[in-house]
């Protein structure tokens, strides 16, 4: 690699984390903290919905449901168990991580559209439970009357009323989280699941056991997106069945492939278009679903690879 | 001892007898050709071998062990190594990446985050030997589906070698090729052979490959074995001159 090579390598990484560190700074003026903490939750989501979908080759549209697990598992914990935000951060990833360790086992023979499908209908059940469980989780109207507590870390409290505080908490654990994800991807086992995304049988054919693979993918892929759930009903102050439906699923693939994924953070970009669009577009029509169904159609039809894969193209050339 | 020894193997799709009553003994270190006509079952007589189907009747033998019902994964561990009719490779990875998969799997690092210096630089180094075993090394940091052809081939021959296997099964590794590359991949078939103490066995339709690599040669015709024999026995055969040689060429 050139000094040059490298340099375009990291720039767009180094960019980006300064926006990402910078954004209080610049956003607080227009008073849109909380959309800058929503662009890096979903983006989290959507980039561990991307470890199964880009870097494994599995599509689920069922990611919801551990989503959601992980976002009524940090609200009922605060609503019921203890006033405290990483204890909730905790259960809402431990429900959502074992929930899809134990339902891997019953899909990762599926393949294709299959595998989507039986997905979606896990999602959907646990969308009814927490539909019909009123009494526990509120059911339509969701879970309310909790909100998320400072968190003491023994030298120094801090108040995570203010959204700028959040949005750091936010961002300290999607830096762990993209890092852990990164570390994965760039070892012998993420690169024996690039080789299954790439061609099952000839991974087969190397030796590499391809379901068991995909179950670990899977289950690595549903416990970041649990804790971003977590991290969304922190946000909110507030669950509700929603964040378990199968359209939620859908919009973090629209995410990913918007942004690109075959890209590392294609996903987070495809994020920050959609909370961005969504947030403007709402305001202004009712139909503005459409509206991101159109950018959606443009871009798969004029950027396949999405839009940071096009850059990436670009940039290569 | 035997390698690998095939037992009276036969494989059904419904009422269709793909391969029937098949037998065959490879010696360690042999080179064994397979040859007939398209649909003759040499394909599915493979599948069978890999573990990529399950024999309807019959007993697959590698070192005297029967395997017949064991996964194909678990094959590969053993010491058995396949190529496709129909490439198979990660088309859209480096050559470099290609083959550093199959040294891992073959290390059994698949489950590994992270690797000592020790480790790593013995995959590094088991790759930059197969780049150059092979000539890819100049393209190495290319991606294997814009490669010719004849790359691709190779790259996935020397993927099935990264396995360090003792049985090498090649489904037509000159398929669809021209002259000068197939007799590229023949010389590489030979140069491995040599270096490698390996079992080979080879279906292949070119026959100036197989009887210049074949120490021995079975044909198959519809399923069923037609003749078993050195190139000169094969040659000589009228069987096989009136079903496979004369009409194929
Ligand atoms: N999976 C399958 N299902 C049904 N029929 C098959 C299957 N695989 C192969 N066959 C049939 O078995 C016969 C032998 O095929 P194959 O082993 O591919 O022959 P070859 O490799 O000698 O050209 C052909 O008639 C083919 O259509
Ligand atoms: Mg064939």
């Amino acid at each position: 690699m050139t000094n040059n090579g490298s340099l375009t390598r990291y720039a767009p990484s180094v960019i980006g984390w300064i926006v990402l560190v910078s954004l209080p700074e610049w956003i607080n003026a227009v008073g849109y903290t909380d959309l800058g903490s929503r662009v890096v939750i979903l983006g989290l989501a959507a980039m561990a919905l991307n470890f199964l979908l880009g870097h494994t080759g599995v599509l689920s549209f069922g990611h919801a449901a551990y989503f959601g697990l992980g976002a009524y598992g940090a609200g009922l914990t605060l609503r019921y168990l203890a006033p405290s935000t990483g204890l909730a951060i905790l259960v809402g990833t431990g429900i959502g991580t074992f929930a899809a360790m134990l339902i891997g086992p019953l899909i990762i023979r599926l393949r294709g559209v299959y595998f989507a499908m039986v997905t979606i209908a896990f999602g959907q059940i646990f969308y009814f439970i927490a539909f019909r469980w009123n009494t526990v989780t509120g059911g339509d109207d969701g879970l309310t009357n909790w909100t998320r507590q400072p968190i003491n870390l023994g030298f120094a409290t801090i108040d995570l009323k203010d959204p700028v505080a959040f949005y750091y908490l936010t961002l300290v654990v999607f830096a762990v989280a993209t890092a852990i994800m990164a570390k994965l991807l760039a070892s012998p086992f993420g690169r024996s699941l690039l080789a299954i995304r790439e061609n099952e049988r000839r991974a087969l054919f190397l030796g590499i056991p391809v379901n068991l693979r995909i179950w670990l993918s899977w289950t690595v892929s549903c416990g970041f997106v649990s804790i971003a759930g977590a991290m969304y009903a922190l946000l909110n102050n507030f669950v509700d069945p929603r964040a378990l439906h199968w359209s939620q699923s859908g919009t973090f693939v629209i995410m990913a492939v918007l942004g690109g994924m075959r890209s590392f953070w294609g996903p987070l970009i495809g994020s920050a278009i959609y909370v961005v669009l969504q947030d403007y577009l709402s305001s202004r029509t009712s139909n503005w679903m459409s509206l991101v169904g159109l950018v959606f159609v443009l871009v798969v039809l004029f950027f396949p690879r999405g839009v940071l894969g096009m850059l990436g193209r670009r940039s290569a050339t | 001892m035997t390698l690998l020894k095939v037992e009276n193997l036969t494989k059904r799709f419904g009422s269709l007898i793909a391969v029937a009553d098949v037998s065959m003994v490879v010696e360690p270190g042999e080179i064994r050709a397979v040859i007939g006509p398209n649909g003759a079952g040499k394909t599915t007589f493979f599948n069978m071998i890999s573990g990529f189907l399950t024999p309807s009747t019959g007993r697959i033998l590698f070192d005297g062990k029967d395997i017949s019902r064991v996964p194909a994964s678990q094959r590969v561990k053993i010491g058995m190594a396949r190529t496709f009719q129909i490439t198979e490779v990660f088309p859209e990875l480096t050559v470099r990446d290609n083959l550093q998969i199959a040294v891992e799997a073959s290390a059994g690092y698949g489950l590994s985050v992270i690797l000592n210096e020790e480790a790593r630089e013995e995959v590094h180094a088991d790759v930059s030997e197969l780049l150059e075993l092979s000539g890819l090394t100049d393209r190495a940091d290319r991606l294997v589906g814009e490669l010719s052809h004849g790359d691709q081939r190779t790259a996935e021959i020397m993927m099935a070698l990264a396995l360090k296997p003792r049985l090498l099964l090649l489904d037509e590794p000159t398929a669809g090729m021209g002259d000068q590359e197939t007799f590229d991949i023949a010389k590489l078939i030979r140069k491995l052979h040599r270096q490698q103490n390996l079992s080979i066995v080879l279906i292949e339709h070119d026959m100036r490959i197989v009887f210049n690599l074949a120490d021995r040669i079975m044909v198959l015709a519809e399923g069923r074995m037609l003749a078993e024999g050195t190139p000169k026995d094969i040659a000589a055969n009228e069987a096989v001159q009136k079903a496979y040689l004369g009409t194929a060429g």
